[in-house]
């Protein structure tokens, strides 16, 4: 059979459809003009004209986050792909796996400092799990299909593909999926080395203090890891904490789970993290945010530690039992090995094991100061989530204090529910990757929980939120600072809020209303229930503007440069000497 | 080893590391951006297509750093996407490095006799050379240039030119 063919544009459309892509996030510009041409020519791609880059970027993570899916992104040359740079960054550190296509000058121009030329190849080589410059239209499509199939496989993240505009021009043979020789470097692993597994199985096995750290790589590895994590936790009757990324791995209100782990963790899930004698780590990488100061972190602990990429072992954390491969082979054969052994656990020591948590747990460190004159911003996101409980309800965030709350009691039964900007801690992320969520799923409630200076950084997307239809809800934690900085320079910089806060915000009912959107303010704790339940009544986007403590602080929180067991756990726990060392001030 | 405060402080090692890429564009850059985005060291780096028909290149890196370190610049590397294999000559045994280098010598009289003497010691090769001037070629260790380097600084030495090693293991074992 002769191949088809086409030109480059079109060969774009056609590798995208057989890619199973149905939605694409992106904004037009000279170099990518065929592409859109050929878009309008089609009707089996949708496309959403986004406000900015970025925002097409996020929308592509939340989209991919939510489904499972590969995002897929279009931007034009030059300032289109610098504006991509920031959402690529974000989802290589948070392994979201995209394809974003980017226009590029002819290439003849190349090199020239064309109009709207940019070496995108070298400014997303660091950014990107990988990218391509195509250079044929021969190559076209084989390179679009490699990059969904190195976006989705072993560790995910995004790629860039390249496109100059003669390329999109040029005529030539389309080759479909199934055509495409299987590259003969990139061979992630999948199954684990029987022996590791064996050694893994001995440790858990002799566990007397065991604890399982699993974090966003289970997410990742989809729907099937999820459930055996689940299954191998109520087995082996052992605490279970997830990082900010894994939230939802393990379902919230199950009582083997001591909740979030890391600097604003839960008390009991660092103190279990600090005194445990065997750690099992899954899918995640030993962050900063998560480990405290390295040379106090898990002092006694033994630690297996399960990841699909193997430069994420030994990188920051010394590990004892590493294994190598996808996380369901890996926890599929952690469950037939423990059952080939007959393994029992040690209830005695467990026993005691879960004596020592109940009393950390009896700290309620996430206890905060009720108040009927001021809203607390933890008792907004209380009761947001007791009001739309049994709904399926989807929560992305920005950055900062209002993050962290929704982490700690915003409760995750499901994964797929929660998306956030864990490794690069972008402001603005919450807003286009809820749009790129509701995208996803029509028919769910999603809501992006915000801060006010957050939603600020990509608040245009209100504009792409209105245009489509998609009835997104901004839920603004509004304390008028950058909370998380005006906490820090509380602790660490003698309380000199320096532009930490935001005079002249915006009247956030009157831009809901601007961009077509319903907007409502909410100042006193008893109209909070009120407000939540107009919101959800309204079938269209919203924007709610909270108010809320000005002053709250984040905790519990462990301090930079603090170990596990050294945690603040509120206002009135500042250690004698100040809460961070000189060594923990150079940290971020 | 321990430091101050009881942290244990892991030696400095240098690691001569192979690895076999596809040589496309941007092959180098992906290396060298992850060695500088990531602080690692270079001491030395050479790069070259050793196999036209399947269009591999080898590239040959001396680096140091904590074991830890050295275990993260191979995982690193073998994560590269046109990477098909990444060896530690250092660790995995016996292996032969090599590396090249010209030196431009400007000087006449008693200095130019010295150096041709010197340099015949060396088993350096005289490839170029004016009334006035030589230029040697020499390859050995790294070691063996260091120090033809050094003697010949003082006898007019005016050049130098170095390829970065080149290695490859000893015995029948194949890449």
């Amino acid at each position: 059979m002769a191949a088809l063919q086409m030109a480059g544009a079109e060969m774009v459309i056609k590798a995208l459809v057989d890619q199973g892509v149905d939605v694409v996030f992106g904004y037009p510009g000279g170099a990518v003009l065929p592409i859109y041409d050929a878009f309008f020519k089609q009707n089996r791609l949708r496309h959403i004209l986004v406000r900015h880059e970025q925002a097409a970027v996020h929308a592509a993570e939340g989209y991919a986050r939510s489904s499972g899916k590969v995002g897929v992104v279009l931007v034009t040359s030059g300032p289109g792909a610098t504006n991509a740079v920031t959402g690529l960054t974000d989802a290589l550190m948070d392994s979201v796996p995209l394809v974003c296509l980017t226009g590029q000058v002819p290439t003849h121009l190349i090199g020239n400092d064309a109009f709207q030329e940019a070496d995108t190849t070298g400014i997303t080589r660091p950014c990107t799990k990988h990218n391509y410059l195509v250079k044929s239209v021969g190559d076209l499509a084989r390179t679009i299909h490699e990059a969904f199939y190195v976006a989705r496989t072993g560790r995910p993240g995004p790629v860039v593909v390249d496109l100059p505009k003669d390329i999109l021009f040029a005529s030539g043979a389309y080759t479909p999926p199934a055509a495409v020789p299987q590259r003969k470097t990139y061979r992630p692993r999948v199954e684990p080395d029987p022996a590791r597994i064996a050694e893994a199985v001995e440790l858990i096995a002799a566990a007397k203090r065991p604890l399982f750290y699993g974090g966003g790589g289970i997410i990742n590895s989809g729907e099937r890891a999820c459930a055996l994590f689940a299954e191998l936790v109520r087995k082996t009757g052992f605490p279970v904490t997830l990082t900010l990324m894994g939230l939802g791995a393990y379902p919230a209100s199950d009582r083997q789970f001591l909740g979030l782990v890391g600097m604003h963790g839960t008390y009991e899930s660092n103190l279990a993290m600090h005194d445990c004698d065997v750690m099992i780590c899954v899918g995640a990488r030993f962050d900063d945010r998560v480990t405290g100061r390295l040379n106090a972190f898990s002092p006694g602990s033994r630690k297996i530690h399960i990841d699909i990429d193997p430069s994420s072992v030994n990188k920051n954390v010394r590990v004892d039992v590493p294994v190598i491969g996808d996380a369901a082979a890996v926890l599929a054969a952690l469950l037939a090995g423990l059952k080939s052994r007959g393994f029992k656990p040690d209830r005695e020591a467990l026993a005691r094991w879960w004596d020592a948590i109940a009393g950390w747990r009896q700290r309620q460190c996430l206890r905060y100061e009720k108040s009927d004159s001021v809203i607390k911003p933890q008792y907004a996101i209380e009761r947001l989530y007791h009001l739309t409980r049994g709904k399926d309800v989807y929560i992305t965030t920005e950055v900062g204090q209002h993050q962290m709350w929704a982490a700690q009691f915003f409760k995750f039964e499901t994964p797929f529910h929660w998306m956030t900007s864990g490794g690069l801690g972008t402001m603005g992320y919450g807003l286009p990757a809820a749009m790129g969520v509701q995208i996803a799923h029509p028919e769910s409630l999603v809501i992006d929980i915000a801060g006010e200076a957050s939603i600020l950084m990509n608040i245009q997307e209100m504009s792409t939120i209105s245009q489509y239809r998609l009835p997104v809800k901004a839920f603004i934690l509004n304390n008028q600072y950058m909370g998380m900085v005006r906490q820090w320079q509380e602790l660490l910089h003698g309380g000199r809020y320096a532009e930490s806060y935001t005079a002249a915000l915006p009247d956030f009912v009157k831009l809901a209303d601007a961009f077509g959107a319903v907007g409502f303010r909410v100042e006193k704790p008893g109209e909070v229930d009120r407000v939540i339940k107009e919101m959800l009544a309204v079938d269209r986007p919203v924007i709610v503007d909270v108010a809320v403590d000005p002053t709250e602080n984040c905790f519990p929180m462990i301090p930079s440069g603090a170990a596990h067991n050294e945690m603040l756990l509120g206002p009135a726990d500042k250690k004698e000497t100040g809460p961070v060392s000189e060594e923990g001030m150079v940290l971020v | 080893m321990r430091g101050p405060c009881g942290v244990v402080v892991s030696e400095i090692e240098t690691h001569t590391i192979a690895v076999l890429v596809d040589n496309e564009p941007g092959v180098l850059a992906r290396v060298i951006g992850l060695f500088s985005g990531r602080g690692y060291n270079i001491e030395s780096l050479t790069v070259a297509e050793i196999d036209r028909a399947n269009s591999l290149s080898r590239i040959t890196v001396v680096t140091s750093g904590t074991p830890m370190i050295i275990e993260q610049i191979k995982a690193q590397l073998s994560r590269l996407v046109p990477v098909h294999a990444v060896r530690d000559l250092t660790e995995e045994g016996p292996h032969v490095a090599r590396e090249l280098v010209l030196i431009k010598m400007v000087g006449t009289g008693e200095k130019r006799i010295e150096s041709l003497r010197l340099a015949d010691i060396f088993r350096a090769r005289v490839v170029d050379s004016t009334t006035e001037s030589f230029v040697f070629e020499m390859t050995g260790s790294n070691e063996k240039l260091n120090a033809f380097i050094n003697l010949m600084v003082p006898l007019g030495l005016v050049d130098v030119c170095r390829t970065g090693v080149v290695a490859i293991s000893r015995g029948a074992e194949k890449f």
